[in-house]
């Protein structure tokens, strides 16, 4: 097992300078940094290995099909899937939810339909879902939450009934940091025969994820965010569902029999897979599982709970900050508030300073409008970040307020 | 603290803490919104201009110090201004925030709207200061919006 500061080393990108201060990276849950392990896994398959998959019988190809095939079955193992079969390359986490909204929900959607959904979700997991209820006549129903920012289980429970036909909802809130019972979410729509998508975009890197034991129909999530490269993301699906799912887009390589009077398709995953997909990604994303899973989840959890208690009780002591999002389980996303400064002068002073975190309404409007905000600041931590990090944050966040109180 | 940040003037901070002018100004001839739909920076114009002179302006912003402070150091500066001398106002405005060339500060021209020139640093923020202006620009022109897109 590494120390964690043996780990930090491992991104480049962490030591620098921004506006002449070491760089402090706390926008975690927008993207993470990559490792010099992806960095140099990417530049090797296109310095000696890149060529198109499925299409030669030459070597390169040959080679690069074994290695993208390979990719599937590492992100298979991962979430534990139970085949290959139902890991589905896509773009990224929206593409994947839009992918399951046209492919599964365009067909089974009638007029009076219900998607249920929650009132913690980001944009990626609700607007696919507007846009098909509106083209049927259906609606996305949203399931509250509470103050403290965990979704209501007994009103998730009575927002289902006969005419919920998928449930959606978010496995750790970006905004927020909550950790859904995401388990017992799926047990609740399960008794009822509703099938379920979960929304891991933010729950894989902090977290061991396992679809068969989670019990869910669909779970997606985006490379980006767990230390692999942008422009790859996943869906799982059950192989079952998803061989009578039509295709989502046409193209080479997802095709059986071409022709003019007719085609017929691939099963999963190649049904989903139209034109040449992003092998580099693919690739880039198995380096960036196998980095995580030599480091371990003990080694993670550890320090990022060392980061947020730390973080909790030093914002905790700032009598004018109020954290945003505090449910009982959360991954290191701290969401605040300053009574008497804006979020943007917050990130914007605190750039200056080098310390990167976002601030805004992180893509969950409705979120936003539930909590009676406009927007919040958010510093989201990973392993990599330091307690002297945190130290700097809470030094400077307390002389911004000073600032804007004097 | 004086090298936090050349943007948060001390100007800037009064003028967010107690924005001048900042109630709506009910009734009133012209009005127009201002809305940055990526930050939600939302704020109102409004004038009473009866004819080519401005007599009253107000500005009422939600959002940001930069914005708020902007506006309000614009209605200062536009009262009882007349429409040409408000159109050179806002192009000098422009030019100070935006202008390709590094601006030369004039106080006498530019008033405390000189404290704003550090947010040509800050490309992301930049529509936080021009955003009044724009909004009194629609205002003069009878519309009744105006976004930062
Ligand atoms: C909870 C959640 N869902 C979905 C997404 C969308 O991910 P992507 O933009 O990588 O498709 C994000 C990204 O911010 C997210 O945080």
């Amino acid at each position: 097992m590494k120390e964690d500061t043996d780990l930090r080393k491992d991104f480049p990108i962490l030591n620098q300078e921004i506006n002449g201060k070491p760089l402090i990276y706390l926008d975690n849950a927008a993207t993470t940094q990559k490792p010099q392990a992806v960095i140099d896994r990417l530049s090797d398959f296109l310095s000696k290995e890149n060529a198109n998959i499925h299409r030669g019988v030459h070597y390169l190809s040959m080679n690069a099909t074994t290695l993208y095939d390979e990719a599937r079955t590492c992100v298979a193992n991962f979430i534990n899937a139970d085949h290959n079969d139902e890991i589905i390359f896509v773009r990224g986490a929206t593409e994947a939810i839009n992918l399951v909204a046209r492919s599964f929900c365009n067909e089974r959607l009638e007029p009076g339909d219900e998607i249920l959904i929650t009132e913690m979700e980001h944009h990626a997991n609700i607007v696919p879902w507007q846009l098909i209820a509106g083209e049927n006549g259906s609606r996305v129903v949203p399931a509250p939450i509470t103050d403290e920012g965990e979704t209501d289980l007994d009103q998730f429970e009575s927002l289902l009934n006969e005419r919920t036909k998928l449930v959606a909802f978010v496995h750790v809130s970006n905004a927020l940091g909550t950790i859904n019972p995401a388990k017992e979410m799926v047990e609740i729509a399960h008794r009822k025969g509703i099938p379920v998508l979960i929304d891991g975009a933010q729950a894989v890197a902090h977290q061991e994820v396992d679809v068969q034991d989670l019990g869910c129909d669909f779970y997606v999530f985006s490379s980006h965010k767990i230390f692999g490269p942008d422009g790859l993301g996943v869906l799982y699906g059950r192989k079952d569902l998803l061989n009578k799912m039509t295709p989502y887009q046409g193209g080479g390589d997802m095709i059986e029999i071409v022709s003019f009077d007719g085609t017929t398709f691939r099963p999963s995953p190649e049904r989903f897979e139209a034109g040449t997909p992003n092998i580099s990604g693919a690739i880039g994303l198995k380096a960036a599982i196998d980095y995580v899973t030599n480091i371990g989840w003990e080694t993670i959890h550890k320090k990022e709970s060392l980061l947020m208690n730390h973080a909790n009780k030093l914002l905790g002591e700032i009598p004018s900050i109020k954290l945003v999002g505090t449910a009982e389980n959360k991954v290191p996303v701290l969401s605040f508030t300053i009574d008497s400064v804006h979020p943007h002068d917050i990130a914007t002073i605190l750039d200056t300073k080098g310390i990167a975190v976002r601030a805004g309404h992180h893509c969950a409007q409705p979120l936003m409008k539930r909590l009676g905000l406009s927007a919040t600041t958010r510093a989201s931590l990973t392993f990599y970040n330091t307690v002297d990090e945190i130290n700097q944050l809470t030094e400077t966040l307390k002389e911004i307020c000073a600032l804007f109180e004097s | 603290m004086e090298d936090l940040s050349d943007l948060y003037q001390e100007i800037i901070l009064a003028h967010n803490k107690r924005p001048r002018n900042g109630e709506p100004l009910i009734p009133c001839t012209h009005q127009a919104e201002g809305f940055n739909p990526l930050c939600g920076d939302k704020l109102t114009v409004y004038l009473r201009k009866p004819d080519e002179q401005v007599n009253e302006i107000a500005c009422k912003t939600e959002g940001c110090a930069i914005s708020r402070a902007s506006g309000s150091i614009m209605t200062t500066m536009i009262q009882g201004k007349t429409v040409n001398e408000i159109g050179k106002l806002i192009e000098e405005t422009k030019a100070l925030l935006t202008g390709d060339e590094e601006p030369e500060i004039d106080l006498v021209q530019h008033g405390e709207m000189a404290a704003l020139v550090g947010v040509r640093k800050f490309p992301a923020r930049v529509k936080c200061a021009t955003l009044a202006w724009h909004a009194l620009e629609s205002a003069l022109k009878g519309a009744m919006e105006a976004t930062t897109e």
